[in-house]
C-alpha cells in the first residue's frame, strides 16, 4: 500500500534558520495524524511543505507516490483548514465553499449542488447566503471544512483549526472532526500544539520540538513510554527525577536514592524518570512501604480541581506533583502532614535527557 | 504630603436624565471640535460655490461684465455647441486614459511594495512622495525640456533609429504628464488597500487550484477594491480639471476643459459660460464618481 504523504530526509531552512531538520515520516491512507509541539517547532511548516506552501530546502515529499516537493499548491490534491480558517470576506458562504470547484472549472450547477451538500454536511444549511463576518468562529470553522472537503481531497491538511474557539466549543469540534475523518475515510493531517487534542483526536501523534522528530507513535505509546525527556515532558503532567542508571534495574537520584526502573540504557547513563501524577498513591507516612518505588516527603501545596486533587509533595531536595481523583471516602491530606508517595513499579518510565 | 480636601466628593446615582445630559454635552463638545472645520468649509467652499452658480445663470454684457439680473439658460445652452463638446469629450476621454495608465502601472508597483519588508517599503515610499518635494510647475516644465525639439526623448528615439518623435505638444505629451503626476495618488492608496489584505487569504486560493491569474481576480482584485476606487478618483478627478500640464505640454492644439474654462473668465470674459462650464465638470465628476462608486461596490 501506498503512505498517503511520505518524507524523506525533508529539511527547510528560512535563511540561517532551520525549521525542519531533516524529517523523515510516512502518514498512511485513513489515518488521523497529528503534528504535536510547541510553537516554533516546525509543525506548521511541515503542513505547509505538504500544501506546498513553502517548498523544502531538501529532501523528498510524495503524495500517494507522486513526488510533489516542488509542484505548486493549486496542483496538489490536498487541501488546508488554515488556522485563523482564511475565509474569503467578499464572498458569501456558499461561493467559499464552492471556490476550489469553480477554480477547477467544474460547471456552475454542479459546484453550486455540490456545494451545498458539503454545506448541509457540516450544518449549516440555511446559512449558504451569509458573509463570513456574519457567523460565529464554530459556524466559520465549518465553512473552512467543508471549503477544503467539497473538493475531495486526498489528503486534509489542518492548521491549529480549533485553537480560536473556546474550550467547550473546542471539545464537540474535537469528536466532530474524529467522526468526520471516520465518515469520510481520508487522511487527515492535524497540526496543534494542545497535547490533549492531539491525544484525543489521533491514531498515531508526531511529537516535534526544534525542527526534529522525535516520536511518531500512537497516543497510549507516547503518553506511557515517551522515547525522551521532552516528550514525557510535554506530553501530560509528568514529574521528572534526575538520576543515573546503575543497572537494568535500578537509577540512582541526584541525591543518592535508589529506585526500582525497568531500562535498556548502559549503567552510568544520565536519565530522568518519568512519574505521572495520577499513578501515584499518597499515604500517611509509613515507615514499611517499599523503599526502591516510594518516596518520603511533606504535603507543601494542595490544588482543588473538583474531580481530583493535586498534592504537591516536597521532598528534601525536590517536590513531586501527585493527583488523586476525588472519589467518595478517600483519605483528604493537609499542608504540613508527613506522607509517602508510592508506585507501582511499570508506572514509571525512564528517558534519556 | 498634602492633606486631602476634607469635603467628600458626592457622587450622584445613576439616572436615565443623568445619562441624557452626559450625552448631549458630549454632542456640544463634537460640535465645539469641528467648528472651525464647518466655518473653513462655509466660508472658502459653500459661499464660493453659490457664487459660481449665481453666475452661471447670468447674462455677459456689452463689455465684458455680468448683469446679475434676466436669468437664464443660455450658459447652458451653450454646453451642446460642438466645440464644447468636443473639449468636454476629450477632457473625459485624457482623464480616463490617464487613471487607467497609472491603475496598470501602480497595481503591481503597490503589490509588490505591500510584500517587501517593512525598512525597504518605507524607503520605498519615500522614493513615491520625492517628486512632490519639487514644485509641481516646474516638474512640469522639466517635462517640457525632455519631450521637446532636440530634447533626450528625441535623441534617444533617433539613437534606436526609430525616426525623430516630437511628442511635446500632443495629448500624448499631456497624458505623459497627468500619469507622471498623479501616479503617487495611485500608488497610495492602493498600497493601503493592498497592504490589509490578509496574506492567507491569497494562500488560501493557491490551495483550492486557483492560479496567479485567478487567485489576482477572484481575490487580490475584489479585496482591493476600495484603493482601486479611492486611487481612481484621486487621479480622475483632477485629471479631468487639469489646467498646469495641459497648458504647458498640450500646447493649443489640446485644449482641455481647464483651459477652456479659464479662458473664458480671463480672455472671453465671459464669466457667465465659465461658471456653467465649472458646474458642468462638477457633475461629470460627480456623475463618474458615484458611478464607479456603485460599480465597485457592487463586487465588494
Amino acid at each position: 500500500m501506498t503512505a498517503a504523504v511520505e518524507l524523506k530526509g525533508i529539511t527547510k531552512k528560512f535563511g540561517d534558520v532551520t525549521a525542519v531538520d531533516n524529517v523523515d515520516l510516512t502518514i498512511e491512507d485513513g489515518e488521523f495524524f497529528s503534528l504535536l509541539g510547541p510553537s516554533g517547532c516546525g509543525k506548521t511548516t511541515t503542513l505547509r511543505m505538504i500544501a506546498g506552501l513553502e517548498f523544502p530546502t531538501e529532501g523528498s515529499l510524495s503524495i500517494f507516490g507522486e513526488e510533489v516537493g516542488t509542484l505548486a499548491p493549486n496542483k496538489r490534491s490536498v487541501n488546508t483548514v488554515f488556522q485563523n480558517y482564511a475565509l474569503f470576506p467578499h464572498l458569501t458562504v456558499l461561493d467559499n465553499v464552492g471556490f476550489g470547484l469553480k477554480m477547477q472549472g467544474v460547471a456552475k450547477k454542479e459546484t453550486k449542488e455540490r456545494a451545498m451538500e458539503m454545506i448541509e454536511l457540516v450544518q449549516l444549511a440555511g446559512l449558504e447566503t451569509r458573509k463570513p463576518s456574519q457567523m460565529s468562529g464554530g459556524q466559520q470553522q465549518r465553512v473552512a471544512l467543508a471549503r477544503a472537503l467539497v473538493n475531495q481531497p486526498k489528503v486534509l491538511l489542518l492548521d491549529e483549526p480549533l485553537g480560536a474557539l473556546d474550550l467547550k466549543l473546542r471539545q464537540e469540534m474535537q469528536l466532530e472532526l474524529k467522526k468526520l475523518q471516520r465518515d469520510v475515510g481520508i487522511s487527515f493531517v492535524f497540526v496543534t500544539h494542545d497535547q490533549e487534542e492531539a491525544l484525543t483526536m489521533s491514531d498515531r501523534i508526531a511529537v516535534m520540538h526544534e525542527g526534529k522528530l522525535l516520536q511518531v507513535a500512537s497516543p497510549e505509546e507516547i503518553y506511557e513510554s515517551p522515547a525522551n525527556r521532552f516528550v514525557a515532558d510535554f506530553i501530560g503532567r509528568t514529574n521528572l527525577l534526575d538520576g543515573t542508571t546503575s543497572d537494568n534495574e535500578t537509577v540512582v537520584l541526584s541525591n543518592g536514592t535508589s529506585i526500582r526502573a525497568q531500562n535498556t540504557f548502559p549503567q552510568g547513563t544520565k536519565v530522568s524518570i518519568s512519574i505521572r501524577p495520577e499513578r501515584t498513591k499518597i499515604t500517611q507516612r509509613s515507615e514499611s512501604s517499599d523503599p526502591l518505588s516510594s518516596i518520603q516527603g511533606t504535603v507543601e501545596t494542595i490544588t482543588y480541581l473538583g474531580n481530583a486533587r493535586v498534592y504537591g509533595v516536597k521532598f528534601t531536595w525536590l517536590s513531586i506533583e501527585v493527583r488523586e481523583e476525588n472519589r467518595p471516602g478517600l483519605e483528604v491530606f493537609n499542608v504540613g502532614d508527613d506522607v509517602t508517595v508510592h508506585w507501582e513499579h511499570d508506572a514509571i518510565s525512564v528517558v534519556e535527557d | 504630603m498634602r492633606k486631602r480636601e476634607s469635603t467628600e466628593h458626592v457622587v450622584e446615582v445613576a439616572t436615565p436624565e443623568f445619562e441624557k445630559t452626559a450625552q448631549k454635552k458630549e454632542a456640544r463638545r463634537g460640535l465645539l471640535m469641528a467648528l472651525p472645520s464647518y466655518l473653513y468649509l462655509i466660508l472658502f467652499f459653500v459661499i464660493p460655490l453659490g457664487i459660481v452658480l449665481i453666475y452661471s445663470f447670468a447674462t455677459r454684457n456689452r463689455f465684458g461684465g455680468t448683469d446679475l439680473s434676466g436669468w437664464n439658460l443660455e450658459s447652458y445652452e451653450r454646453i451642446a455647441e460642438p466645440i464644447v463638446r468636443t473639449i468636454l469629450f476629450r477632457s473625459l476621454w485624457l482623464a480616463i486614459l490617464t487613471t487607467v495608465i497609472c491603475l496598470v502601472i501602480a497595481y503591481p508597483f503597490a503589490y509588490y511594495l505591500s510584500t517587501r519588508k517593512p525598512a525597504i517599503r518605507n524607503v520605498m515610499l519615500v522614493f513615491v512622495m520625492i517628486p512632490f518635494w519639487t514644485n509641481f510647475l516646474v516638474r512640469n516644465y522639466a517635462w517640457r525640456v525632455i519631450l521637446g525639439n532636440d530634447g533626450p526623448f528625441t535623441k534617444v528615439t533617433e539613437f534606436f533609429g526609430l525616426g525623430t518623435h516630437e511628442l511635446l505638444f500632443s495629448q500624448k505629451a499631456v497624458v505623459l504628464g497627468l500619469v507622471y503626476g498623479y501616479l503617487p495618488f495611485m500608488i497610495l492608496p492602493l498600497y493601503a488597500a493592498i497592504e490589509r489584505i490578509d496574506g492567507q487569504l491569497l494562500e488560501a486560493s493557491r490551495d483550492l487550484y486557483g492560479n496567479g491569474w485567478q487567485s489576482f481576480k477572484n481575490v487580490l482584485l475584489p479585496l482591493s477594491m476600495p484603493g482601486v476606487i479611492a486611487g481612481s478618483i484621486l487621479v480622475f478627478v483632477p485629471s479631468l480639471g487639469a489646467y498646469v500640464t495641459p497648458e504647458i505640454l498640450g500646447g493649443a492644439k489640446t485644449t482641455l476643459l481647464g483651459s477652456y474654462i479659464v479662458t473664458q473668465f480671463l480672455t472671453a470674459r465671459n464669466w457667465p459660460f465659465g461658471a456653467a462650464l465649472s458646474f458642468v465638470l462638477m457633475a461629470v465628476m460627480l456623475l463618474m464618481t458615484i458611478i464607479y462608486f456603485r460599480k465597485g461596490g457592487r463586487t465588494l
